[in-house]
């Protein structure tokens, strides 16, 4: 039997991606949250405890992401590394600004701390941000010619870009502040209902201004969406993200804690599928398809062969660890 | 800008962000296994001593690691923002060695560390254990797999050239074991393993010096002397080897290390001059007549090749080179003494009385650092003008970006680097300074102080029974 090794491909990246925007997307959305929690609640330290464990298995995922593109689809990665090369650097120097400090702000003294409360959040923002303006970037299209980036240095930036900029941040801080409710009790969980609420309904306004504004970007998603038999997606992938948003919202109402946390995460797969249908079949808009960047198939297999095998170990050691620290969290709790 | 072009540029920042870098896994990979043994020697031997030296390293680890995963991060993307040229081409190569470092050594560091450091009491010892393992052999495959990508790109094996310039793998066996790869590997863990050795033993003379009879300063140091006297001849002899298979492959990178610009049989050991690449000469040597041709060809009058055989273009910076191996070496020469030393001393029964052996041990803290950072400034310098030796030119590599992106954004790294990792370091050493004696005391009483003011854990480790 002949395997589409570059579609399958395709596919495992396109896993590696939601993986790391649903696991990572939610303790970037708990550091953005931060600076709207009073520091001398203690609720910032419950807040770091929660995701503390996990967050560096969450953004491992984006190294798979970035990695796995560098090994299957090399010519896609050169491309788009340097045509996003602005938005792509801040958001690594974003992560460093938030990943150190998970340890720094234990080890700083009480009056410093705030320096490290003020990073993490400063860089999850500032990497939340710079994630959307390279998605929006990369629907809009990226100029090609000869297998090598032909555009300028800031083609990326326009309003666009802005606008999924801003719609990944409240993205995020939807799916922190619901697992949060999930996380947490009390006085905090209150606090992270009130943010589900206002992020939920900022999340679904920016999604459709978004949905709207995407096919008038160029012909050939306004094809993909509109015509012909495609028009059933346009309804059914709305019509999905209104059962999502109307089981968030009654979720948080009735006070269910682990309900809205799946509801948010339903959205953010739901859009995920909406920019697969706009993309497929290409990795790169407008012009690269997914087998023009490929590796040769002897690459592509090799790596499959460990893939299929390590990949099912790691989401199995990955939901033991998220098993081991279920259940809420507790501020004082932490080897610090 | 400024007569730098953006070649120029890309190079510097891959340099900076790599040497960053390497300080953090360098020191880690050592640390985990140290970790795992003084785990493995608690269980076996439930003397509290080793928990104790556990959770005190355990702290320091987790602050160094940090710094490692978001400048790994870096890496990762370092090859398709500053050199997409070189990522597409070399891509189908080693694009999937990495693709295996990433899950089988990135995610197992990663999936277990939250258990290592944060699970103990949600666990029990023994999974608490297989995670602390995880962890370390995370550490190791790692090294494997970007070893292997290095050595490739230093000794191309295994690979064909298709019709759109791209290296596409022949034979997985002969890209993955190229012929360097043995050599580099087995080199650079035990670099690894040498390193962190010297930092530990830093630390155990330096509460020693304060206490001579603190038991687990003194475990420490004890542990550290030993890797230092038993791997140091061992990393002289891995050294040795990878000379030898570099004379092999990369015999310009030799004659700059050696300092050579004409072939000479029966070549001098160069202890010292200024390779001056203009003049195509050696100004000021100072040389110990055949012991280069001893060592390298193990003949009193072997021949070696000087820079002059080859075309100028093809040639590395051996100024660059000639001085990071001496740099390198002489980090050595210090272990040796050291390692000897405590020896000696051990044998006398004066390992934890000597305070010179102790203060030299304080000073020798940095060396592995020094000697890893100058080996790799010697290995990378020393393979240039290529990226993939004798294949891809560097100036044929890089990004399609001018030199205002790559300097701007060189800008950004430094200050955020020093900004953040220096801080980082500094919290490193302010935990070493703390004594390792009285861990649990220490830790309950500011917990409570801690746990009075904001209901915060303390910045100290608690005592987990």
């Amino acid at each position: 039997m002949e395997f589409d090794l570059p579609l399958i491909w395709a596919a495992i990246i396109a896993f590696a991606i939601l993986a790391y925007v649903s696991l990572d997307g939610f303790d970037l959305g708990v550091g953005i949250m931060f600076p709207f929690v009073s520091e001398r609640s203690g609720h910032r330290n419950t807040m770091m405890n929660s995701v503390a464990p996990i967050w560096d298995g969450n953004e491992t995922w984006l190294v798979l992401g970035g990695g796995g593109l560098f090994a299957v689809f090399p010519m896609a990665y050169g491309i788009v590394m340097p045509a996003l090369y602005a938005p792509i650097i801040t958001m690594l120097l974003g992560l460093i600004f938030r990943g150190v400090a998970f340890e720094f702000r234990w080890r700083a003294s009480e009056k410093n701390r705030i320096w490290w409360d003020r990073s993490f959040a400063f860089g999850s923002v500032v990497a939340s941000f710079a994630q959307g303006v390279c998605l929006g970037a990369l629907i809009q299209g990226v100029k090609v010619t000869d297998r090598v980036y032909a555009g300028g240095p800031l083609d990326w930036l326009s309003w666009f870009s802005v606008l999924t900029g801003v719609a990944v941040v409240v993205g995020y801080v939807l799916l922190g502040s619901t697992w949060l409710v999930m996380k947490t009790e009390g006085e905090l969980q209150a606090i992270a209902r009130k943010f589900a609420f206002i992020s939920g309904l900022g999340t679904l306004a920016l999604i459709g201004i978004v949905s709207v504004a995407t096919p008038f970007l160029s012909a050939e998603y306004h094809l993909r969406w509109f015509e012909g038999i495609n028009i059933i997606y346009s309804v059914i992938v709305p019509g999905l993200v209104l059962i999502c948003a109307a089981i968030l919202f009654l979720g948080l109402r009735k006070g269910r804690e682990v309900r809205p946390f799946l509801a948010a995460h339903g959205i953010f797969l739901l859009c995920y599928i909406g920019i697969g249908i706009s993309f497929y079949p290409r990795m790169i808009p407008p012009d690269v398809t997914i087998w023009a960047a490929a590796s040769p198939d002897k690459s592509l297999e090799f790596l499959l062969v460990g893939t299929v095998f390590l990949v099912p170990t790691i989401l199995a050691y990955t939901i033991y660890s998220y098993w081991v620290f279920r259940g809420k969290v507790d501020s004082s709790e932490g080897y610090h | 800008m400024f007569g730098i072009d953006a070649i120029d540029l890309a190079r510097m920042q891959f340099a900076f962000t790599v040497s960053f870098h390497i300080i953090f896994p360098a020191f880690s990979i050592g640390l985990a296994s140290y970790l795992a043994v003084l785990e493995g020697m608690w269980l076996w031997k439930k003397e509290e001593k080793y928990r104790q030296v556990f959770n005190y390293w355990k702290t320091i680890f987790a602050v160094g690691f940090g710094m490692g995963v978001v400048s790994g991060i870096v890496m990762a993307y370092q090859f398709g923002t500053n050199w997409a040229v070189f990522a597409d081409k070399a891509g189908p190569v080693i694009g999937p060695l990495m693709g295996y470092e990433v899950l089988s050594a990135f995610f197992l560091e990663a999936g277990f560390l939250g258990i290592m450091l944060f699970g103990e009491k949600r666990v029990g010892p023994k999974l608490h254990f297989f995670a602390t393992l995880m962890v370390a052999f995370g550490t190791l495959f790692s090294a494997f797999w970007i070893l292997s990508v290095n050595s490739w790109m230093q000794t191309p094996t295994g690979h064909i050239i298709n019709d759109v310039g791209q290296f596409v793998p022949d034979s997985w066996m002969a890209v993955i074991f190229n012929p360097s790869f043995p050599y580099r590997l087995t080199h650079m863990v035990l670099a690894a393993y040498l390193t962190t050795a010297f930092v530990i033993g830093a630390v155990g003379a330096y509460h020693l010096l304060k206490d001579k009879t603190n038991v687990n300063a003194r475990l420490m140091f004890s542990m550290a002397m030993w890797i230092a006297a038993v791997v140091t001849p061992m990393q002289m002899v891995a050294g040795d080897q990878q000379g030898l298979n570099t004379l092999k492959y990369q015999p310009a990178k030799i004659a700059a290390i050696e300092g050579h610009y004409n072939n000479v049989t029966g070549a001098p050991l160069v202890l010292f001059g200024i390779p001056d690449d203009a003049e195509e000469k050696l100004l000021y040597p100072i040389e110990i007549p055949r012991l280069g041709s001893l060592i390298l060809t193990h003949s009193w009058d072997g021949e070696l090749k000087g820079l002059k055989s080859f075309p100028k273009d093809d040639r590395p910076n051996a100024f660059v080179v000639f001085w990071a191996f001496r740099g390198m070496v002489g980090m050595g020469m210090i272990m040796l003494t050291v390692g000897l030393w405590s020896l000696l001393r051990r044998y006398q029964g004066r390992l934890y009385t000597d305070k010179w052996l102790a203060r030299a041990a304080v000073c020798a803290g940095p060396v592995g650092f020094v000697a890893v950072l100058c080996g790799w400034v010697t290995t990378e310098m020393g393979r240039q003008p290529w990226t993939v030796y004798g294949f891809l030119r560097t100036v044929d590599s890089a990004s399609p970006l001018n030199a205002i992106e790559v300097g701007t954004s060189l800008i950004a790294f430094i200050i955020v680097y020093f900004l953040l990792f220096g801080t980082g370091v500094f919290y490193m050493l302010r935990l070493m300074s703390q004594s390792p004696a009285n861990v649990i005391d220490q830790a309950t009483t500011s917990l409570k102080r801690a746990s009075g003011m904001t209901g915060a854990p303390s910045t100290l480790d608690p005592p987990q029974r």
